[in-house]
């Protein structure tokens, strides 16, 4: 990946994001982008961890838990804007992140994906016990942006829909523009490089610790924002947002599209967003075919689709 | 003091369903290497065949034994198209397959079965029995009992037995198994059917208590995990002494702090034993090669 | 003047003493070699001197700074890096890249200025990117620049590795094997290479099993066997001592069976 890559990728994929809505039969195809999009920025944090840095984590749907309870308890409870409370909802992930990652990031492998699994449960435990606050496991209602009010006042006028795509795919945009940034930055090498042996990437100087600390709370911030953005959308949140399956449909996405690959990863959330809208029976199977696709993936295609697909267009094929 | 009794009856109860999957887990990482995050699903599919074969007319014996063989299957089939499949693979890719797997089993049985609580008639009676100043249901007794005579059972298989001792030799080195004539790739395929048919049995036993349905396998298996864990990975004895640990932390803290939380002491505990002791009460120190 | 010093160094693993009681020293320039039968403990020395084991006794002093169970990192900023007997390359990164992540000390900025490219990252990124080429072209390596490291062949690896160390501009640096596995033409110019870098006042620590090039390029020698030091000196003091002619002599036949073992106890690793 060079240096032009990123503005290419950068470059498909606001040209996807400009162009699909002409294809869009309807209205509602608006609010499946705007979720597609949602989705794909908390895989992109995904990627950063689990791609670039080679942690796993079967609980990021905790910090997702976060961002969106923010955005709903930060306008009632505190009277903060909603834009403020999402803010503040990243930075609460963060700092857990920061806590939690601490002691856990020392673990490798197995013992990484189980704590990180009871870190998940533990936050889906939380706001669905703790009436008082949250409501418990019905969910509870969220503040209006109030940021379309003010564009129709300056004479733009959006449907709910389309505000939303708007909003969320920029917000996917920045947040691929950072991915791609770190990725060929002096931390992000060093992700890579304790990814590819962590005793040699001490040797040379890079304190292991502190760059999966990094990772992990950067991940955070994406899934708490991602978190944020949905519970604001649909002006309702219940703690599922939190749960285990949110964890592992997050990892399912990052893994199908190619976790070490950004726009992989948006293509993974993509496909996965958009089946259950196509097939209508897909709720049922779920589960089944969410679980299909992480083994079959793993064995046929362990790089994920778009890698797989760019090396076979290359012409050496796996 | 008889609320303590009490509480100590029902850690010990929930404490050998733990031990059973932390059991479940041991067999198949000391022979692969692997951490099977479907471990719990073999419990959830123990309880809910045996429900569906009994209403389907069943007696429970006979019930259960069908979803022991069934289940015990299950665990061959995963190994074969699963895990084999991807062997070498990253531990990251294991997590994903197993965790791959576990949600299948879950999306199966919910299709196969549906999403209600299911229970079947315990094996003696509903009608508790005093001690000590505390009741006791008959099947909590089924329950340790039965996990007993699991252990038992286990510990004269791989002591007393060729078949046994050939697990262990292709646990400690699969290479030198191969050479002297072990064929380690049956050794795997048993490993995962006793395992998986320990965690079936499990579910039989405890489905009268704690009942059953399609998505309770997830919670056991961290649960076994941290089981696991605290008893020192990879180590029989440990997983039973972690298993009945962990049951009465929870029974303690269910009756003492509070029992909306007490599915946090898993967690809670996995991350005390990484700070206090990572290789758990039972398990050797391993050093890193470079 | 001593750059590193060593002092009765010891480890056990499970009861049994991989290495006891070994000390020397190393001044700048020198280059140190460590020598021994197979399972004499060398590369064990190496894994506690670099910080990858924690040594049970002993001491470690850098520069007149005791750095006894530093963290690899915590050395590596003060001067001290190393090379593998097994390779550790970031296979999945570029050949360039590899060299440029041995410039991480120098490079690194604060995470925000990564995340979001400000100009300050870009600009140490293309002077470090300059000086990793500079590096690869003294190993011929430059035009695999862009190639991912995995593709290399072992002989590469080996030198990738070495300038990979040396992006960092190690005051000591030790090379385990740096040889092995390599042609004699490649050894040769890896031997001419560690010369080069003494020269320039490097410390160098040496395990090598290639005889012929530990006596022309080292200035001294440390002889372990069973993890103990058995004898050290000067090339010509240390091949004419007769403890260690026959620990190497009475163990040709043993070094081949210890070959065998630490094959087979590799192979555990990997399967258990």
């Amino acid at each position: 990946m060079t240096f032009n890559s990123k503005w290419v990728q950068l470059a498909v994929l606001l040209a996807l994001i400009a162009i699909l809505p002409v294809f869009f039969p309807s209205g509602y195809y608006f609010r499946v982008g705007a979720l597609i999009f949602v989705n794909a920025l908390s895989v992109v944090g995904l990627v950063i961890l689990i791609g670039y840095a080679g942690q796993i984590s079967l609980g990021h749907a905790g910090f997702a838990g976060i961002g969106a309870y923010a955005c709903a308890l930060g306008p009632e409870a505190l009277g903060l804007h909603p834009a403020l409370a999402m803010l503040l909802g990243a930075l609460v992930s963060a700092i857990m992140a920061a806590l939690i990652g601490k002691p856990i990031l020392r673990l490798k492998g197995y013992y990484l994906a189980v704590a990180t699994l009871g870190f998940g449960i533990l936050v889906s435990m939380v706001l669905t016990n703790e009436r008082s606050l949250t409501r418990g496991p019905d969910g509870m209602e969220v503040a209006e942006l109030g940021l379309r009010d003010f564009l129709k006042g300056v004479g733009l006028k959006l449907s709910s829909g389309e505000f939303w795509y708007l909003v969320c795919g920029l917000v996917l945009i920045v947040g691929v523009w950072i991915a791609l940034n770190l990725f060929n930055s002096s931390t992000g090498r060093a992700m890579r490089a304790l990814h590819g042996s962590e005793v040699a990437a001490r040797t040379v100087g890079i304190d292991v610790a502190q760059v999966k600390l990094q990772a992990f709370v950067i991940s955070a911030v994406y899934a708490s924002v991602a978190g944020s953005l949905l519970s604001l959308q649909n002006r309702f949140i219940t703690p599922d947002v939190a749960g285990f399956m949110h964890s592992i449909e997050m990892v399912t996405m990052a893994v199908l599209g190619g976790v070490n690959s950004v726009l992989g990863a948006t293509l993974g959330a993509a496909i996965l967003t958009l089946l259950p809208q196509v097939l209508t029976v897909f709720a049922e199977y779920e589960q089944l075919i969410m679980g299909l696709v992480m083994i079959l993936v793993m064995i046929f295609l362990p790089r994920g689709l778009l890698p797989s697909i760019a090396a076979k267009l290359r012409g050496r094929g796996e | 003091m008889d609320a303590l009794m009490q509480f100590l009856l029902s850690g010990m109860t929930v404490g050998a369903v733990y031990a059973l999957v932390a059991l479940g887990f041991t067999i198949i990482y000391n022979a692969s290497d692997v951490v099977n995050f479907a471990q719990g699903e073999f419990v959830m599919l123990g309880g809910m065949i045996t429900v569906f074969a009994h209403a389907a007319g069943l007696p429970l014996p006979l019930a259960a034994l069908i979803a022991i063989v069934l289940t015990a299957l299950v665990g061959v089939a995963l190994n074969k198209l699963a895990i084999e499949p991807a062997r070498g693979a990253p531990v990251v890719s294991l997590i994903i397959i197993t965790i791959g797997a576990s949600i299948v089993i879950r999306g199966a049985a919910q299709l196969i079965f549906d999403k209600q609580l299911h229970r079947f008639p315990s094996f003696s009676g509903d009608e508790p029995i005093r001690l000590l100043g505390a009741a006791i249901l008959p099947q909590s007794l089924w329950v340790v009992g039965g996990a007993f005579f699991i252990f038992i059972g286990l510990w004269v298989f791989f002591t007393k037995t060729l078949t046994g001792k050939a697990v262990l030799a292709t646990a400690n080195n699969r290479l030198a198994a191969q050479l002297v004539g072990i064929n380690t790739g049956w050794v795997m395929t048993l490993s995962f059917s006793l395992s998986a048919a320990i965690g079936a049995l499990a579910g039989v036993l405890v489905t009268p208590i704690t009942l059953v349905a399609y998505d309770v396998g997830v919670g056991l298996a961290l649960k076994g995990f941290a089981a696991a864990m605290l008893g020192g990975m990879g180590n029989p004895k440990g997983a039973l002494v972690g298993g009945i640990l962990l049951g009465l932390l929870e029974a303690m803290t269910a009756g003492y702090l509070s029992s909306q939380y007490k599915d946090a002491v898993a967690f809670i505990v996995i991350l005390a034993v990484l700070f206090a002791m990572p290789q758990g009460i039972f398990g050797a120190k391993r050093t890193e090669r470079v | 003047m001593t750059l590193l010093q060593v002092e009765g160094l010891g480890i056990s693993f499970g009861g049994l003493r991989a290495v006891n009681d070994v000390g020397f020293s190393a001044s700048a320039g020198e280059i140190v070699s460590v020598i021994g039968p197979n399972g004499a403990g060398k590369t064990t020395l190496f894994n506690m001197i670099s910080g990858v084991y924690l040594p049970d006794r002993g001491r470690v002093m850098l520069d007149g700074q005791d750095v006894t169970r530093f963290e690899p990192h915590l050395l590596a900023r003060m001067g001290m890096t190393r090379t593998f007997q097994n390779l550790q390359i970031f296979q999945d990164m570029t050949v360039l890249e590899n060299v440029i992540v041995g410039f991480h000390l120098a490079e690194r900025g604060h995470l925000l200025a990564d995340l979001l490219a400000l100009p300050g990252t870009k600009r140490r990124s293309a002077e470090v990117r300059e000086k990793a080429m500079a590096l690869l072209t003294r190993v011929r390596l430059d035009k695999a620049a862009e190639q991912v490291a995995g593709n290399l062949s072992y002989g590469a690896l080996k030198r990738l590795e070495i300038v990979r160390a040396l992006a960092m501009s190690p005051r000591v640096l030790l090379l385990d094997e740096p040889a092995a596995g390599c042609n004699a033409v490649e050894t040769e110019e890896i031997d001419a290479f560690i010369a080069e870098l003494a020269a320039t006042g490097i410390g160098i620590l040496l395990v090598e099993h290639d005889m012929k090039m530990v006596m022309r390029i080292s200035n001294h020698i440390v002889v372990l066997d069973h993890g103990e030091k058995i004898a050290e000196g000067k090339p010509d003091e240390v091949s004419r001592n007769p403890e260690v002619i026959s620990a190497y002599l009475g163990t040709v036949d043993a070094e081949q069976d210890e070959q065998d073992e630490e094959d087979e106890k590799e192979a555990t690793h990997a399967v258990g």
